[in-house]
């Protein structure tokens, strides 16, 4: 038994292959995000265990609740009575800056804008455990304003050398400087700064430039003497401290690091593990569907093993164990395939700047493990339905010519349908929160698309009928017989083609969500920039961060300007939850023609607050009381004097003036500013672009480069999901080839018989051809029905948070039908020529 | 009725290379007359249906000469062979010779869909009338008996007025009742004019036919005219010994 299933297994390689595709891509996406992350998480680890003391002292609140370092410091005399503390071998401060942008010597930035730019002081200070942490490999420690020193990393790419000028651009109070670069720093034990940017200053330069000159430091690491841990040093220098600072071991400081940095890629898994599960749904329907084809095609054989004494178990077993074989195959070249996505990972962050190449793959057990059970679980699954079919066959139908599998009867397919629809509708209304509120609603929303799907898929050989015999019609009138006989192809089996156009339905749901979600998106951001758009230019961070204040300065100063309006985002925390504040110049609430729901919005001063009004009625808020939020230099009470309606160019629904928050701990950086100018004054836009010509980071821009700005993250989100679930539909081809080429086989005789009655091997590509364009349109019409469906339905949804455009991309949809068009064209070349190839004379002799 | 309808030069078929190689025809030379009925019999392996096939365009000569009409076969593409099977040849096969997503009236005009022709009506009703399945043209052929299959071949081999029909053994898979009935049909059209070939074992079918052709090791070893079921069973007797 054994034997013969192995034997008939090699017989259709090529076939099983590919529909074991599926599965190799569903395995390689699990792989390929397990190794890439793991290795991530090694590489940052190492880089965090080297960017830490034994025991760092910090301010408490030293980063706020939206994770800007706030302008806390340790104050210098700290630092000196440390030393004395019994078991501290030295005590270092540190001054820590972040926008500390490295420019080459074409003015680009280094690294790209996506990792963070670091700006720190030097002190040769070891790591904890007495790791090596960062030393100069090359060149010497910058003394004085003038000099600095880089990372081995960024200098190489930006072409540096000792010796040489380096443009930087801070956020700090001098946007830009040139100082000589004088050294080049290096992790010596492992470590890298994985494509961030680090510039290295000496400590009165970094305190100059980043504490506004106090002698103070952002945090100090205090390293342990030989034989003292960490946790007993902590303890030590914790009783020392005085109020407002705390003590962590470099132990807790890393995890905490890490768990953040954790936090933050979790979205990009969890995104990876959604497209593995999207092939693997899509696999697990072309694996059904091939078995199903594969038993059928047998059920002649099986019947003769029956009948020569084999049990229904062992008949059962031998399709299982192709599955087996199959799955372990699959999951094989997944694993290999799974390698290469995650160098291929490595390569795409390498281009935003998150640079890994310092660290070697991870290939942890677990992946291995996750890799087999996968494949072999979704295959085996897969197949079992189609394997308990064959324990139907009795042995008698060996001796019958013509052997029909008993089937599942369709009206029963349909009543399963229904049911998983309906189920679907009401996990998918519940997780969107409209009927019931229920925790994890997210997890509602995907298993209710997902059992809509699976319903759909299911009941689809009853619901389709009406669209293949439509197919059918249409095809005979279009291209006569060819055309007939294709459709009566197609409706031959009703399973096999909508099961085959599932496949293809499931990758286009997703894709026409997608799409409605992504133009609807977009539509919203333009409405929102059209109605709320006061001012002619806005200038911002490319990066979405801030930049100096100086800039306002320089734009104040430009011919033509008439107003500038700052806005810079900081956070606090009311209720012990974090809560994001807008700053803007108090003469500006007019100025950006906020609409008074109460009080008055003008009033804004030093000290008091303006208020969203659906903010100010969620905390029962009123003109009067007072806002209790606490803030970095500690717990602030201001006066609400005015509530506005809700605004979308106000990041966050509590708005105080710019003095405010620096008077409470925030740093002086601008977010955004509003510049309203004179349109008498010709050139005034160039001349804006003139002032910060030399801040490649700072952007100024009109309505409608800020709405092409706020577009291009969309736009380029969606390009993203769309290409991930291009492979979607790739394994949906694969699933239309390989159905189509077990019918040619499977119709062997017929395709001879035609072909002697005349038929000539154009008509029949032509067959062929228009019978994969029906499976394709069909499956491209569910698919599109299917997620406009979602689509709107997420949409509205989504109304409340500021997605108030429901927008149908029609053109988009119809390029998507379009293509399946061509999808299925393309799908049936193989098959076709394979059919044509066919000798008449051989075709018809088959039995 | 002294037209040639087919003329076989010299066709000689082989199969394989060398030590193995296989003659299944040699050296065969024939005339079909237009409006014949003719059998081709031998034993099992004489080369019967290599003979059906070569002069079918189905299978090409190794060498010699098949003219139908006056297209030599053996100088055609599969372009034009296509062509030719399609407007000059009819086919009824042993078993197996229906589309099966077809009803019996579409499978009957199938050749001339396929040639993108209008059936001639009154033609049509002739033939469907007398193959006598009237009452069975919209049933698939599932739900239709073998013979009633053979029969709805027969009609679509003689529907597009085909030069010559081709049967390898059409009454093969049928009990006697059935297999007279198709005879009968096949009979009834070479009265009316139709050329026909037909593969047979069977000394009975032969006896429908006009001329017997005799086949053995791929030659022509006997033929006779207007055979009777006692004068095939004698060649065949001799043949044996
Ligand atoms: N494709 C092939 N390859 C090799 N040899 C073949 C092939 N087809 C037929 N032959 C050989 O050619 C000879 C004639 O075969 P053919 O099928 O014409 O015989 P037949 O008279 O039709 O026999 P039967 O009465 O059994 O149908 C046989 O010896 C056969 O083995
Ligand atoms: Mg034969």
């Amino acid at each position: 038994m054994l034997r013969a299933a192995l034997k008939s297994l090699l017989g259709r390689k090529v076939r099983l292959l590919m529909s074991t595709f599926a599965i190799v891509l569903g395995v390689a996406f699990v792989a390929g995000t397990l190794v890439f992350s793991d290795t991530l998480n090694r590489s940052f680890t190492a880089l965090f265990a080297s960017t830490v003391g034994d025991v760092v002292v910090r301010p408490e609140g030293a980063v706020n609740p939206m994770g800007d370092l706030s302008t806390l410091t340790v104050p210098a005399e700290v630092a000196a009575d440390l030393e004395r503390v019994d078991g501290a071998a030295r005590v270092d401060g540190n001054v820590n800056a972040t926008n500390v942008v490295v420019l080459d010597e074409d003015d680009k930035v280094v690294g790209g804008f996506g990792p963070p730019s670091l700006g720190s002081n030097w002190t040769g200070a070891p790591a904890g455990h007495g790791l090596e942490g960062l030393v100069m490999t090359e060149g010497r420690v910058p003394d004085g304003p003038e000099e600095v020193a880089l990372d081995a990393g960024t200098a190489e790419k930006a072409g540096y050398v000792v010796g040489d000028t380096v443009t930087l651009n801070t956020a700090g109070a001098t946007a830009t400087l040139e100082p000589t670069l004088v050294g080049i720093a290096d992790f010596r034990e492992g470590g890298s700064l994985n494509g961030a940017t680090l510039t290295i200053f000496d400590t009165a330069t970094a305190q100059e430039l980043f504490l506004d000159g106090a002698d103070a430091y952002s945090d100090l690491w205090v390293t342990a003497e030989d034989g003292v841990s960490q946790e007993e040093l902590r303890d030590r220098v914790e009783a020392e401290l005085p109020d407002g600072l705390e003590a962590v071991t470099g132990d807790d400081a890393a995890d905490e690091a890490a768990s953040d940095l954790l936090e933050a890629i979790s979205f990009l898994t969890t995104f990876l593990l959604i497209f593995a599960g999207i092939a693997l749904v899509v696999g697990a329907f072309l694996i059904v569907n091939t078995f199903s084809i594969l038993v059928a095609q047998r059920s002649r054989e099986l019947a003769l093993l029956r009948a020569l004494g084999a049990s229904k178990r062992q008949v059962l077993g031998s399709v299982q164990l192709e599955a087996l074989v199959l799955g372990l195959l699959g999951a094989t070249l997944g694993l290999g395939l799974g390698v290469l996505l995650a160098i291929g990972l490595r390569a795409v962050f390498a281009q935003v700047g998150l640079d890994l190449s310092g660290q070697s793959l991870i290939f942890a057990p677990r992946t291995v493990l996750a890799a087999y059970a996968i494949g072999v679980l979704v295959t085996m699954a897969a197949a079992l339905l189609p394997a308990l079919r064959t324990t139907r066959i009795a042995p008698v139908q060996a001796l019958r010519d013509d052997v029909v599998l008993p089937e599942s009867s369709i009206q029963r397919r349909l009543q399963v349908g229904v049911v998983l629809v309906l189920a679907g509708l009401v996990s998918l209304f519940a997780g969107l929160g409209d009927v019931v509120e229920v925790p994890h609603g997210g997890w509602f929303v995907g298993a209710g698309v997902l059992a809509i799907l699976l319903g759909v898929a299911a009941a689809s050989p009853v619901i389709s009928r009406p669209f293949l015999v439509l197919a059918r019609v249409t095809f005979a009138r279009l291209f006569g017989t060819v055309g007939n006989l294709a459709g009566q192809n197609s409706l031959r089996n009703p399973r096999r083609t909508t099961a085959t156009a599932s496949a293809l339905m499931i990758g286009l749901t997703l894709a026409c969500t997608m799409a409605i979600v992504g133009d609807s998106a977009k539509a919203s951001v333009d409405k929102s920039i059209e109605d709320n758009f006061v001012g002619d230019y806005v200038v911002s961070n490319v990066v979405a961060g801030s930049f100096s204040p100086e800039v306002a300065e320089r734009m104040r100063a430009v011919d033509g300007v008439v107003q500038v309006v700052r806005q810079r985002y900081t956070g606090g925390t009311i209720d012990g939850e974090p809560q994001g504040v807008v700053g803007i110049d108090a003469d500006g609430a007019e100025f950006l023609e906020l609409t008074a729901a109460a009080g008055d919005v003008t009033a804004l001063r030093e000290g008091t607050v303006l208020l969203q009004e659906t903010y100010a009625d969620d905390e029962d808020l009123q003109v009067g009381d007072d806002l209790e939020i606490e803030m970095p230099a500690g717990d602030q009470r201001w006066e609400v004097v005015g509530i506005y309606e809700d605004n979308p160019v106000l990041f966050f629904p509590i708005v105080t003036t710019v003095d405010t928050l620096l008077a409470t701990g925030a740093q002086d950086k601008d977010n955004a500013l509003i510049i309203d100018v004179d349109p008498a004054s010709p050139g005034v836009g160039d001349r804006l672009e003139e002032a910060i010509a030399d801040l490649p980071i700072v952007t100024v821009k009109d309505q409608a480069e800020f709405a092409e700005e706020q577009r291009a993250p969309i736009d380029q989100f969606v390009l993203l999901i769309f290409a991930l679930l291009a492979l979607a539909l790739v394994i949906a081809v694969l699933g239309i080839v390989n159905t189509l080429a077990l019918s040619v086989i499977e119709r062997t005789r017929e395709v001879g018989l035609l072909r002697a009655i005349g038929l000539s091997r154009r008509q029949l590509r032509w067959m062929i051809t228009l019978e994969s364009v029906v499976i394709a349109v069909l499956g491209a019409v569910l698919g599109v029905l299917l997620g406009t469906f979602f689509g709107i339905v997420l949409m509205y949804a989504l109304r409340d948070e500021g997605l108030e455009v429901i927008s149908v991309p029609t053109g988009q949809l119809a390029v998507f039908l379009a293509l399946s068009v061509l999808i299925g064209v393309l799908a049936a070349v193989l098959p076709a020529r394979r059919a044509a190839r066919l000798d008449v004379l051989r075709a018809i002799a088959t039995e | 009725m002294t037209e040639i309808a087919c003329q076989v030069r010299g066709l000689t078929k082989t199969y394989g290379t060398g030590q193995a190689v296989v003659r299944a025809l040699d050296d065969v030379t024939l005339d079909l007359l237009a409006g014949e009925f003719t059998a081709v019999m031998g034993p099992s392996g004489s080369g019967k249906s290599t003979l059906m096939h070569c002069l079918a365009a189905l299978d090409t000569a190794t060498s010699g000469q098949v003219l139908v009409g006056e297209q030599d076969l053996t100088t055609l593409d599969d372009k034009a062979l296509t062509r030719l099977r399609r407007d000059e040849i009819g086919f009824v096969f042993q078993s197996f010779n229906l589309v099966p997503t077809l009803s019996a009236e579409e499978n009957i005009l199938l050749p001339l869909a396929i040639a993108g022709r209008k059936p001639d009506r009154e033609w049509y009703d002739a033939v469907v009338d007398t193959v006598g399945i009237g009452d069975r043209l919209r049933h698939k052929p599932s739900e239709l008996s073998g013979g009633q299959q053979q029969r709805v071949a027969v009609a679509r081999a003689l529907v597009s007025r085909p030069r010559i029909v081709f049967a390898d053994e059409p009454t093969g898979n049928l009990d006697s009742r059935s297999g007279a009935e198709v005879l009968d049909l096949l009979r009834r059209s070479a009265d009316q004019g139709q050329t026909i070939v037909m593969v047979t074992h069977d000394p009975v079918a032969a006896s429908y036919t006009d001329r017997v052709v005799f086949l053995a090791d791929g030659q022509v070893v006997s033929e006779l005219r207007e055979p009777t079921r006692e004068q095939v069973l004698e060649v065949m007797a001799g043949m044996a010994g």
